[in-house]
């Protein structure tokens, strides 16, 4: 297991270099800092020079990057173009979108999981043939649209929730947001426990556990779940990182002051050290989060050993 | 309920072990913990779905026990489309892609207005005898500028998944049939690219861009979608390649690009093609979050996206220019998801 999880971090390496370096390449195409310090306005060519001398790009691009990194490492991660740290941007938004993110796998666990187990055992009824099309719709609707939609219903039309907000963002405000943020993993985690339900129910473990005259209830959550909700587990895992890079366009629509408000703030305004130092971040959140599922995976199932 | 007999089992390689040789493993969460630094893709759950799909078909049955004797031989691919003309869900999606296709290439054909001719005077005004959708924000006729906005995604979706799709195998199944370091190479730059969520990588990447044409979207689709069908191209064509018939073709000593072209590709493209069918779909969609954004199309271009994006403004007042673009949006998104997985469904040996 100890080999396992350090070849596994030495693996990690590559990818956080190739992805911060990639993000890092986009942002400097991106189009010059400079000009988005100095507003609508044209730079003075002689402040620009100074400008570009003082925060060192005027630097080859790999020297740029080198150096950033290595800041990163001691934890600074620059100051945006207004002065603000970005470590303090980062505190501010990033509690918002955790919050966000855990109501978002709150319902897909809750929701996804129970719908799966239903339709799983009662496969092929009308139950499970209109989940299973419901589970499509969701996913072929777009997130933005269903975010509209249900910003329109509940918090203009029926007044259940404000539609927007507030800029603290406690956890009962986001309950609809997070519920827009998951629906599409929601459908797809519904679809997955389904399958690996509806597979495992003719397994001989289940099989046996029925014929030991077991009641219906402890084979099904004894059994059938522990080993149907593995691929499950790793899914949810995985998606962890996806949501709170995907959390942008939900931000946009509730008007969340979280990551994915910042990130946008950043790229309008052409602030390469916020994007930069949130996109890093993020990649990191990813990749630890695909990590821990993937030890998780021993843990889950105990045919899994490590090499 | 009544239990049927089920014939016993064998242990399928359905999620792999770590002892297992590198091979085409993705199924359940569409990961392995083998398969490198990152297997679940940055694009959530849509496009999970299709690498799902596509990976099922990776399991050929091997020889005798799989398929058995037939009384005539017939391919896949015959077999295939004989079960998707019986199918009512690929009859209905079929049709709808058609009628798609046939009104982004003439859409005067059901709309006979001009979808850039506006008269604030009707702004935000409902439906009207000859405007069934009303006017959004601007007073442009709704139902002119969705029957108009198929063109464009339709156009977006089609090309970014056919560079998508030729790329991504072509780089995958080369990788997949020669193996060693660039197999080595390939697999971690498709981590790298799975590290970056994707609508983050567009918004970056695209908001330099101030051409108002759809290519800039296209190629950033390419550029970040061609991993996905890499890795399930990958896993295909390893599979294939340790069937007899192939291994019976290098004996005979057909050279390689003649494995490749006559025996493999064949029998490994039909995941390609259903993770490809879907992921149209979600193409679709990307482009009009992107748009939704402000960083994928931009006016005067007439998309679904930009009408949806410029209609969330007048929500409150005129929901109806929002409805029909987002409507006519899932119908299409929709249609390819079902369109897919009905393919899916008639190509998979398990069922048969």
């Amino acid at each position: 297991m100890g080999r396992y999880v350090i070849r596994r971090l030495l693996q990690m390496i590559p990818v956080f270099i190739g992805a911060t370096l990639l993000i890092f390449l986009m942002v400097n195409v991106m189009g010059d800092p400079i000009a988005g310090l100095c507003g609508d306005r044209q730079c003075d060519p002689a402040t620009a020079t100074q400008l570009r001398k003082e925060f060192g790009l005027d630097k080859p691009v790999w020297q740029q990057y080198a150096t950033y990194m290595g800041n990163v490492f001691t934890g600074d991660f620059g100051t945006a173009f207004n002065g603000q740290e970005v470590t303090e941007l980062m505190s501010t938004a990033f509690p918002v979108t955790i919050r966000l993110t855990i109501v978002a796998i709150v319902f897909e666990v809750v929701i996804g999981i129970a719908l799966g187990v239903v339709t799983g055992l009662r496969r092929g009824r009308p139950v499970d043939t209109g989940v299973l099309l419901i589970t499509l719709v969701v996913i072929s609707v777009p997130t933005f649209v269903t975010g509209l939609l249900l910003q329109l219903l509940l918090g203009v039309k029926w007044g259940w929730i404000s539609p927007s907000v507030s800029s603290e963002a406690p956890f009962d405000e986001l309950i609809v947001p997070g519920l827009v943020l998951a629906s599409v993993s929601l459908a797809y985690v519904t679809r997955l426990t389904r399958t690996s339900i509806a597979e495992n129910r003719r397994a001989d473990y289940v099989r046996t556990a029925i014929a030991k005259g077991l009641p219906r209830r402890r084979v099904i959550t004894r059994h059938l779940l522990r080993n149907s909700l593995i691929p499950v587990v790793t899914f949810i895992g995985t998606d962890i990182g996806a949501l709170m890079g995907g959390a942008i366009v939900t931000e946009r629509i509730f008007n969340i002051h979280g990551v994915g408000f910042q990130l946008y703030q950043g790229i309008l305004r052409q602030n390469t050290q916020t994007v930069v130092g949130f996109v890093t971040v993020l990649v990191l959140v990813f990749l630890v989060a695909n990590l821990l599922v993937d030890l998780l995976y021993a843990v889950l199932d105990p045919r899994i050993r490590y090499a | 309920m009544p239990e049927q007999p089920t014939p016993p089992e064998q242990p399928r390689p359905d999620r792999p072990l770590p002892s297992m040789p590198p091979g085409p493993h993705l199924s359940g969460g569409g990961r392995a913990p083998e398969d490198g630094a990152i297997a679940a893709t940055g694009m959530g759950g849509a496009m999970d779905l299709a690498t799902e799909e596509g990976a099922s078909l990776q399991k050929v049955p091997g020889g005798p026990d799989g398929t058995g004797p037939q009384d005539r031989p017939r391919s896949l691919w015959s077999d295939a489309w004989r079960d998707l003309r019986r199918n009512p869900v690929f009859i209905i999606s079929g049709l709808v892609i058609l009628f798609l296709v046939v009104i982004s290439l003439w859409p005067s054909l059901i709309a006979s207005g001009n979808p850039l001719k506006c008269d604030l005077a009707k702004s935000q005004e409902g439906s009207q005898p000859g405007h069934p959708f009303g006017y959004n924000g601007q007073g442009c006729d709704v139902y002119t500028r969705t029957v108009y906005g198929a063109r464009v995604s339709v156009t977006v979706g089609v090309c970014a998944t056919l560079g998508v799709a030729i790329l991504g195998s072509v780089l995958g199944g080369l990788a997949g049939f020669f193996g060693g370091a660039w197999d080595a190479v390939l697999s971690r730059i498709t981590d790298i690219f799975f590290a970056i969520p994707v609508v983050l990588g567009g918004l970056v990447l695209l908001s330099v861009v101030t051409s108002s044409t759809i290519w800039p979207v296209i190629g950033f689709m390419v550029l970040l979608g061609w991993p996905q069908i890499s890795r399930i191209a990958r896993g295909s064509v390893i599979t294939t390649k340790q069937n007899d018939y192939v291994q019976a073709a290098r004996a005979l000593g057909a050279s390689n690009s003649r494995m490749l072209l006559r025996h493999i590709t064949p029998n490994a493209i039909a995941p390609v093609i259903v993770v490809a069918t879907i992921a149209l779909g979600t193409y679709i969609s990307l482009e009009a979050t992107l748009s939704f954004l402000g960083v994928g199309l931009k006016p005067p271009t007439v998309s679904w996206g930009i009408d949806i994006s410029s209609a969330s403004q007048y929500i409150r007042t005129a929901p109806h220019a929002l409805l029909w673009p987002a409507g006519a949006l899932a119908v299409t998104v929709l249609a390819f998801i079902m369109l897919g997985d009905a393919v899916r469904d008639a190509l998979d040996p398990k069922l048969r």
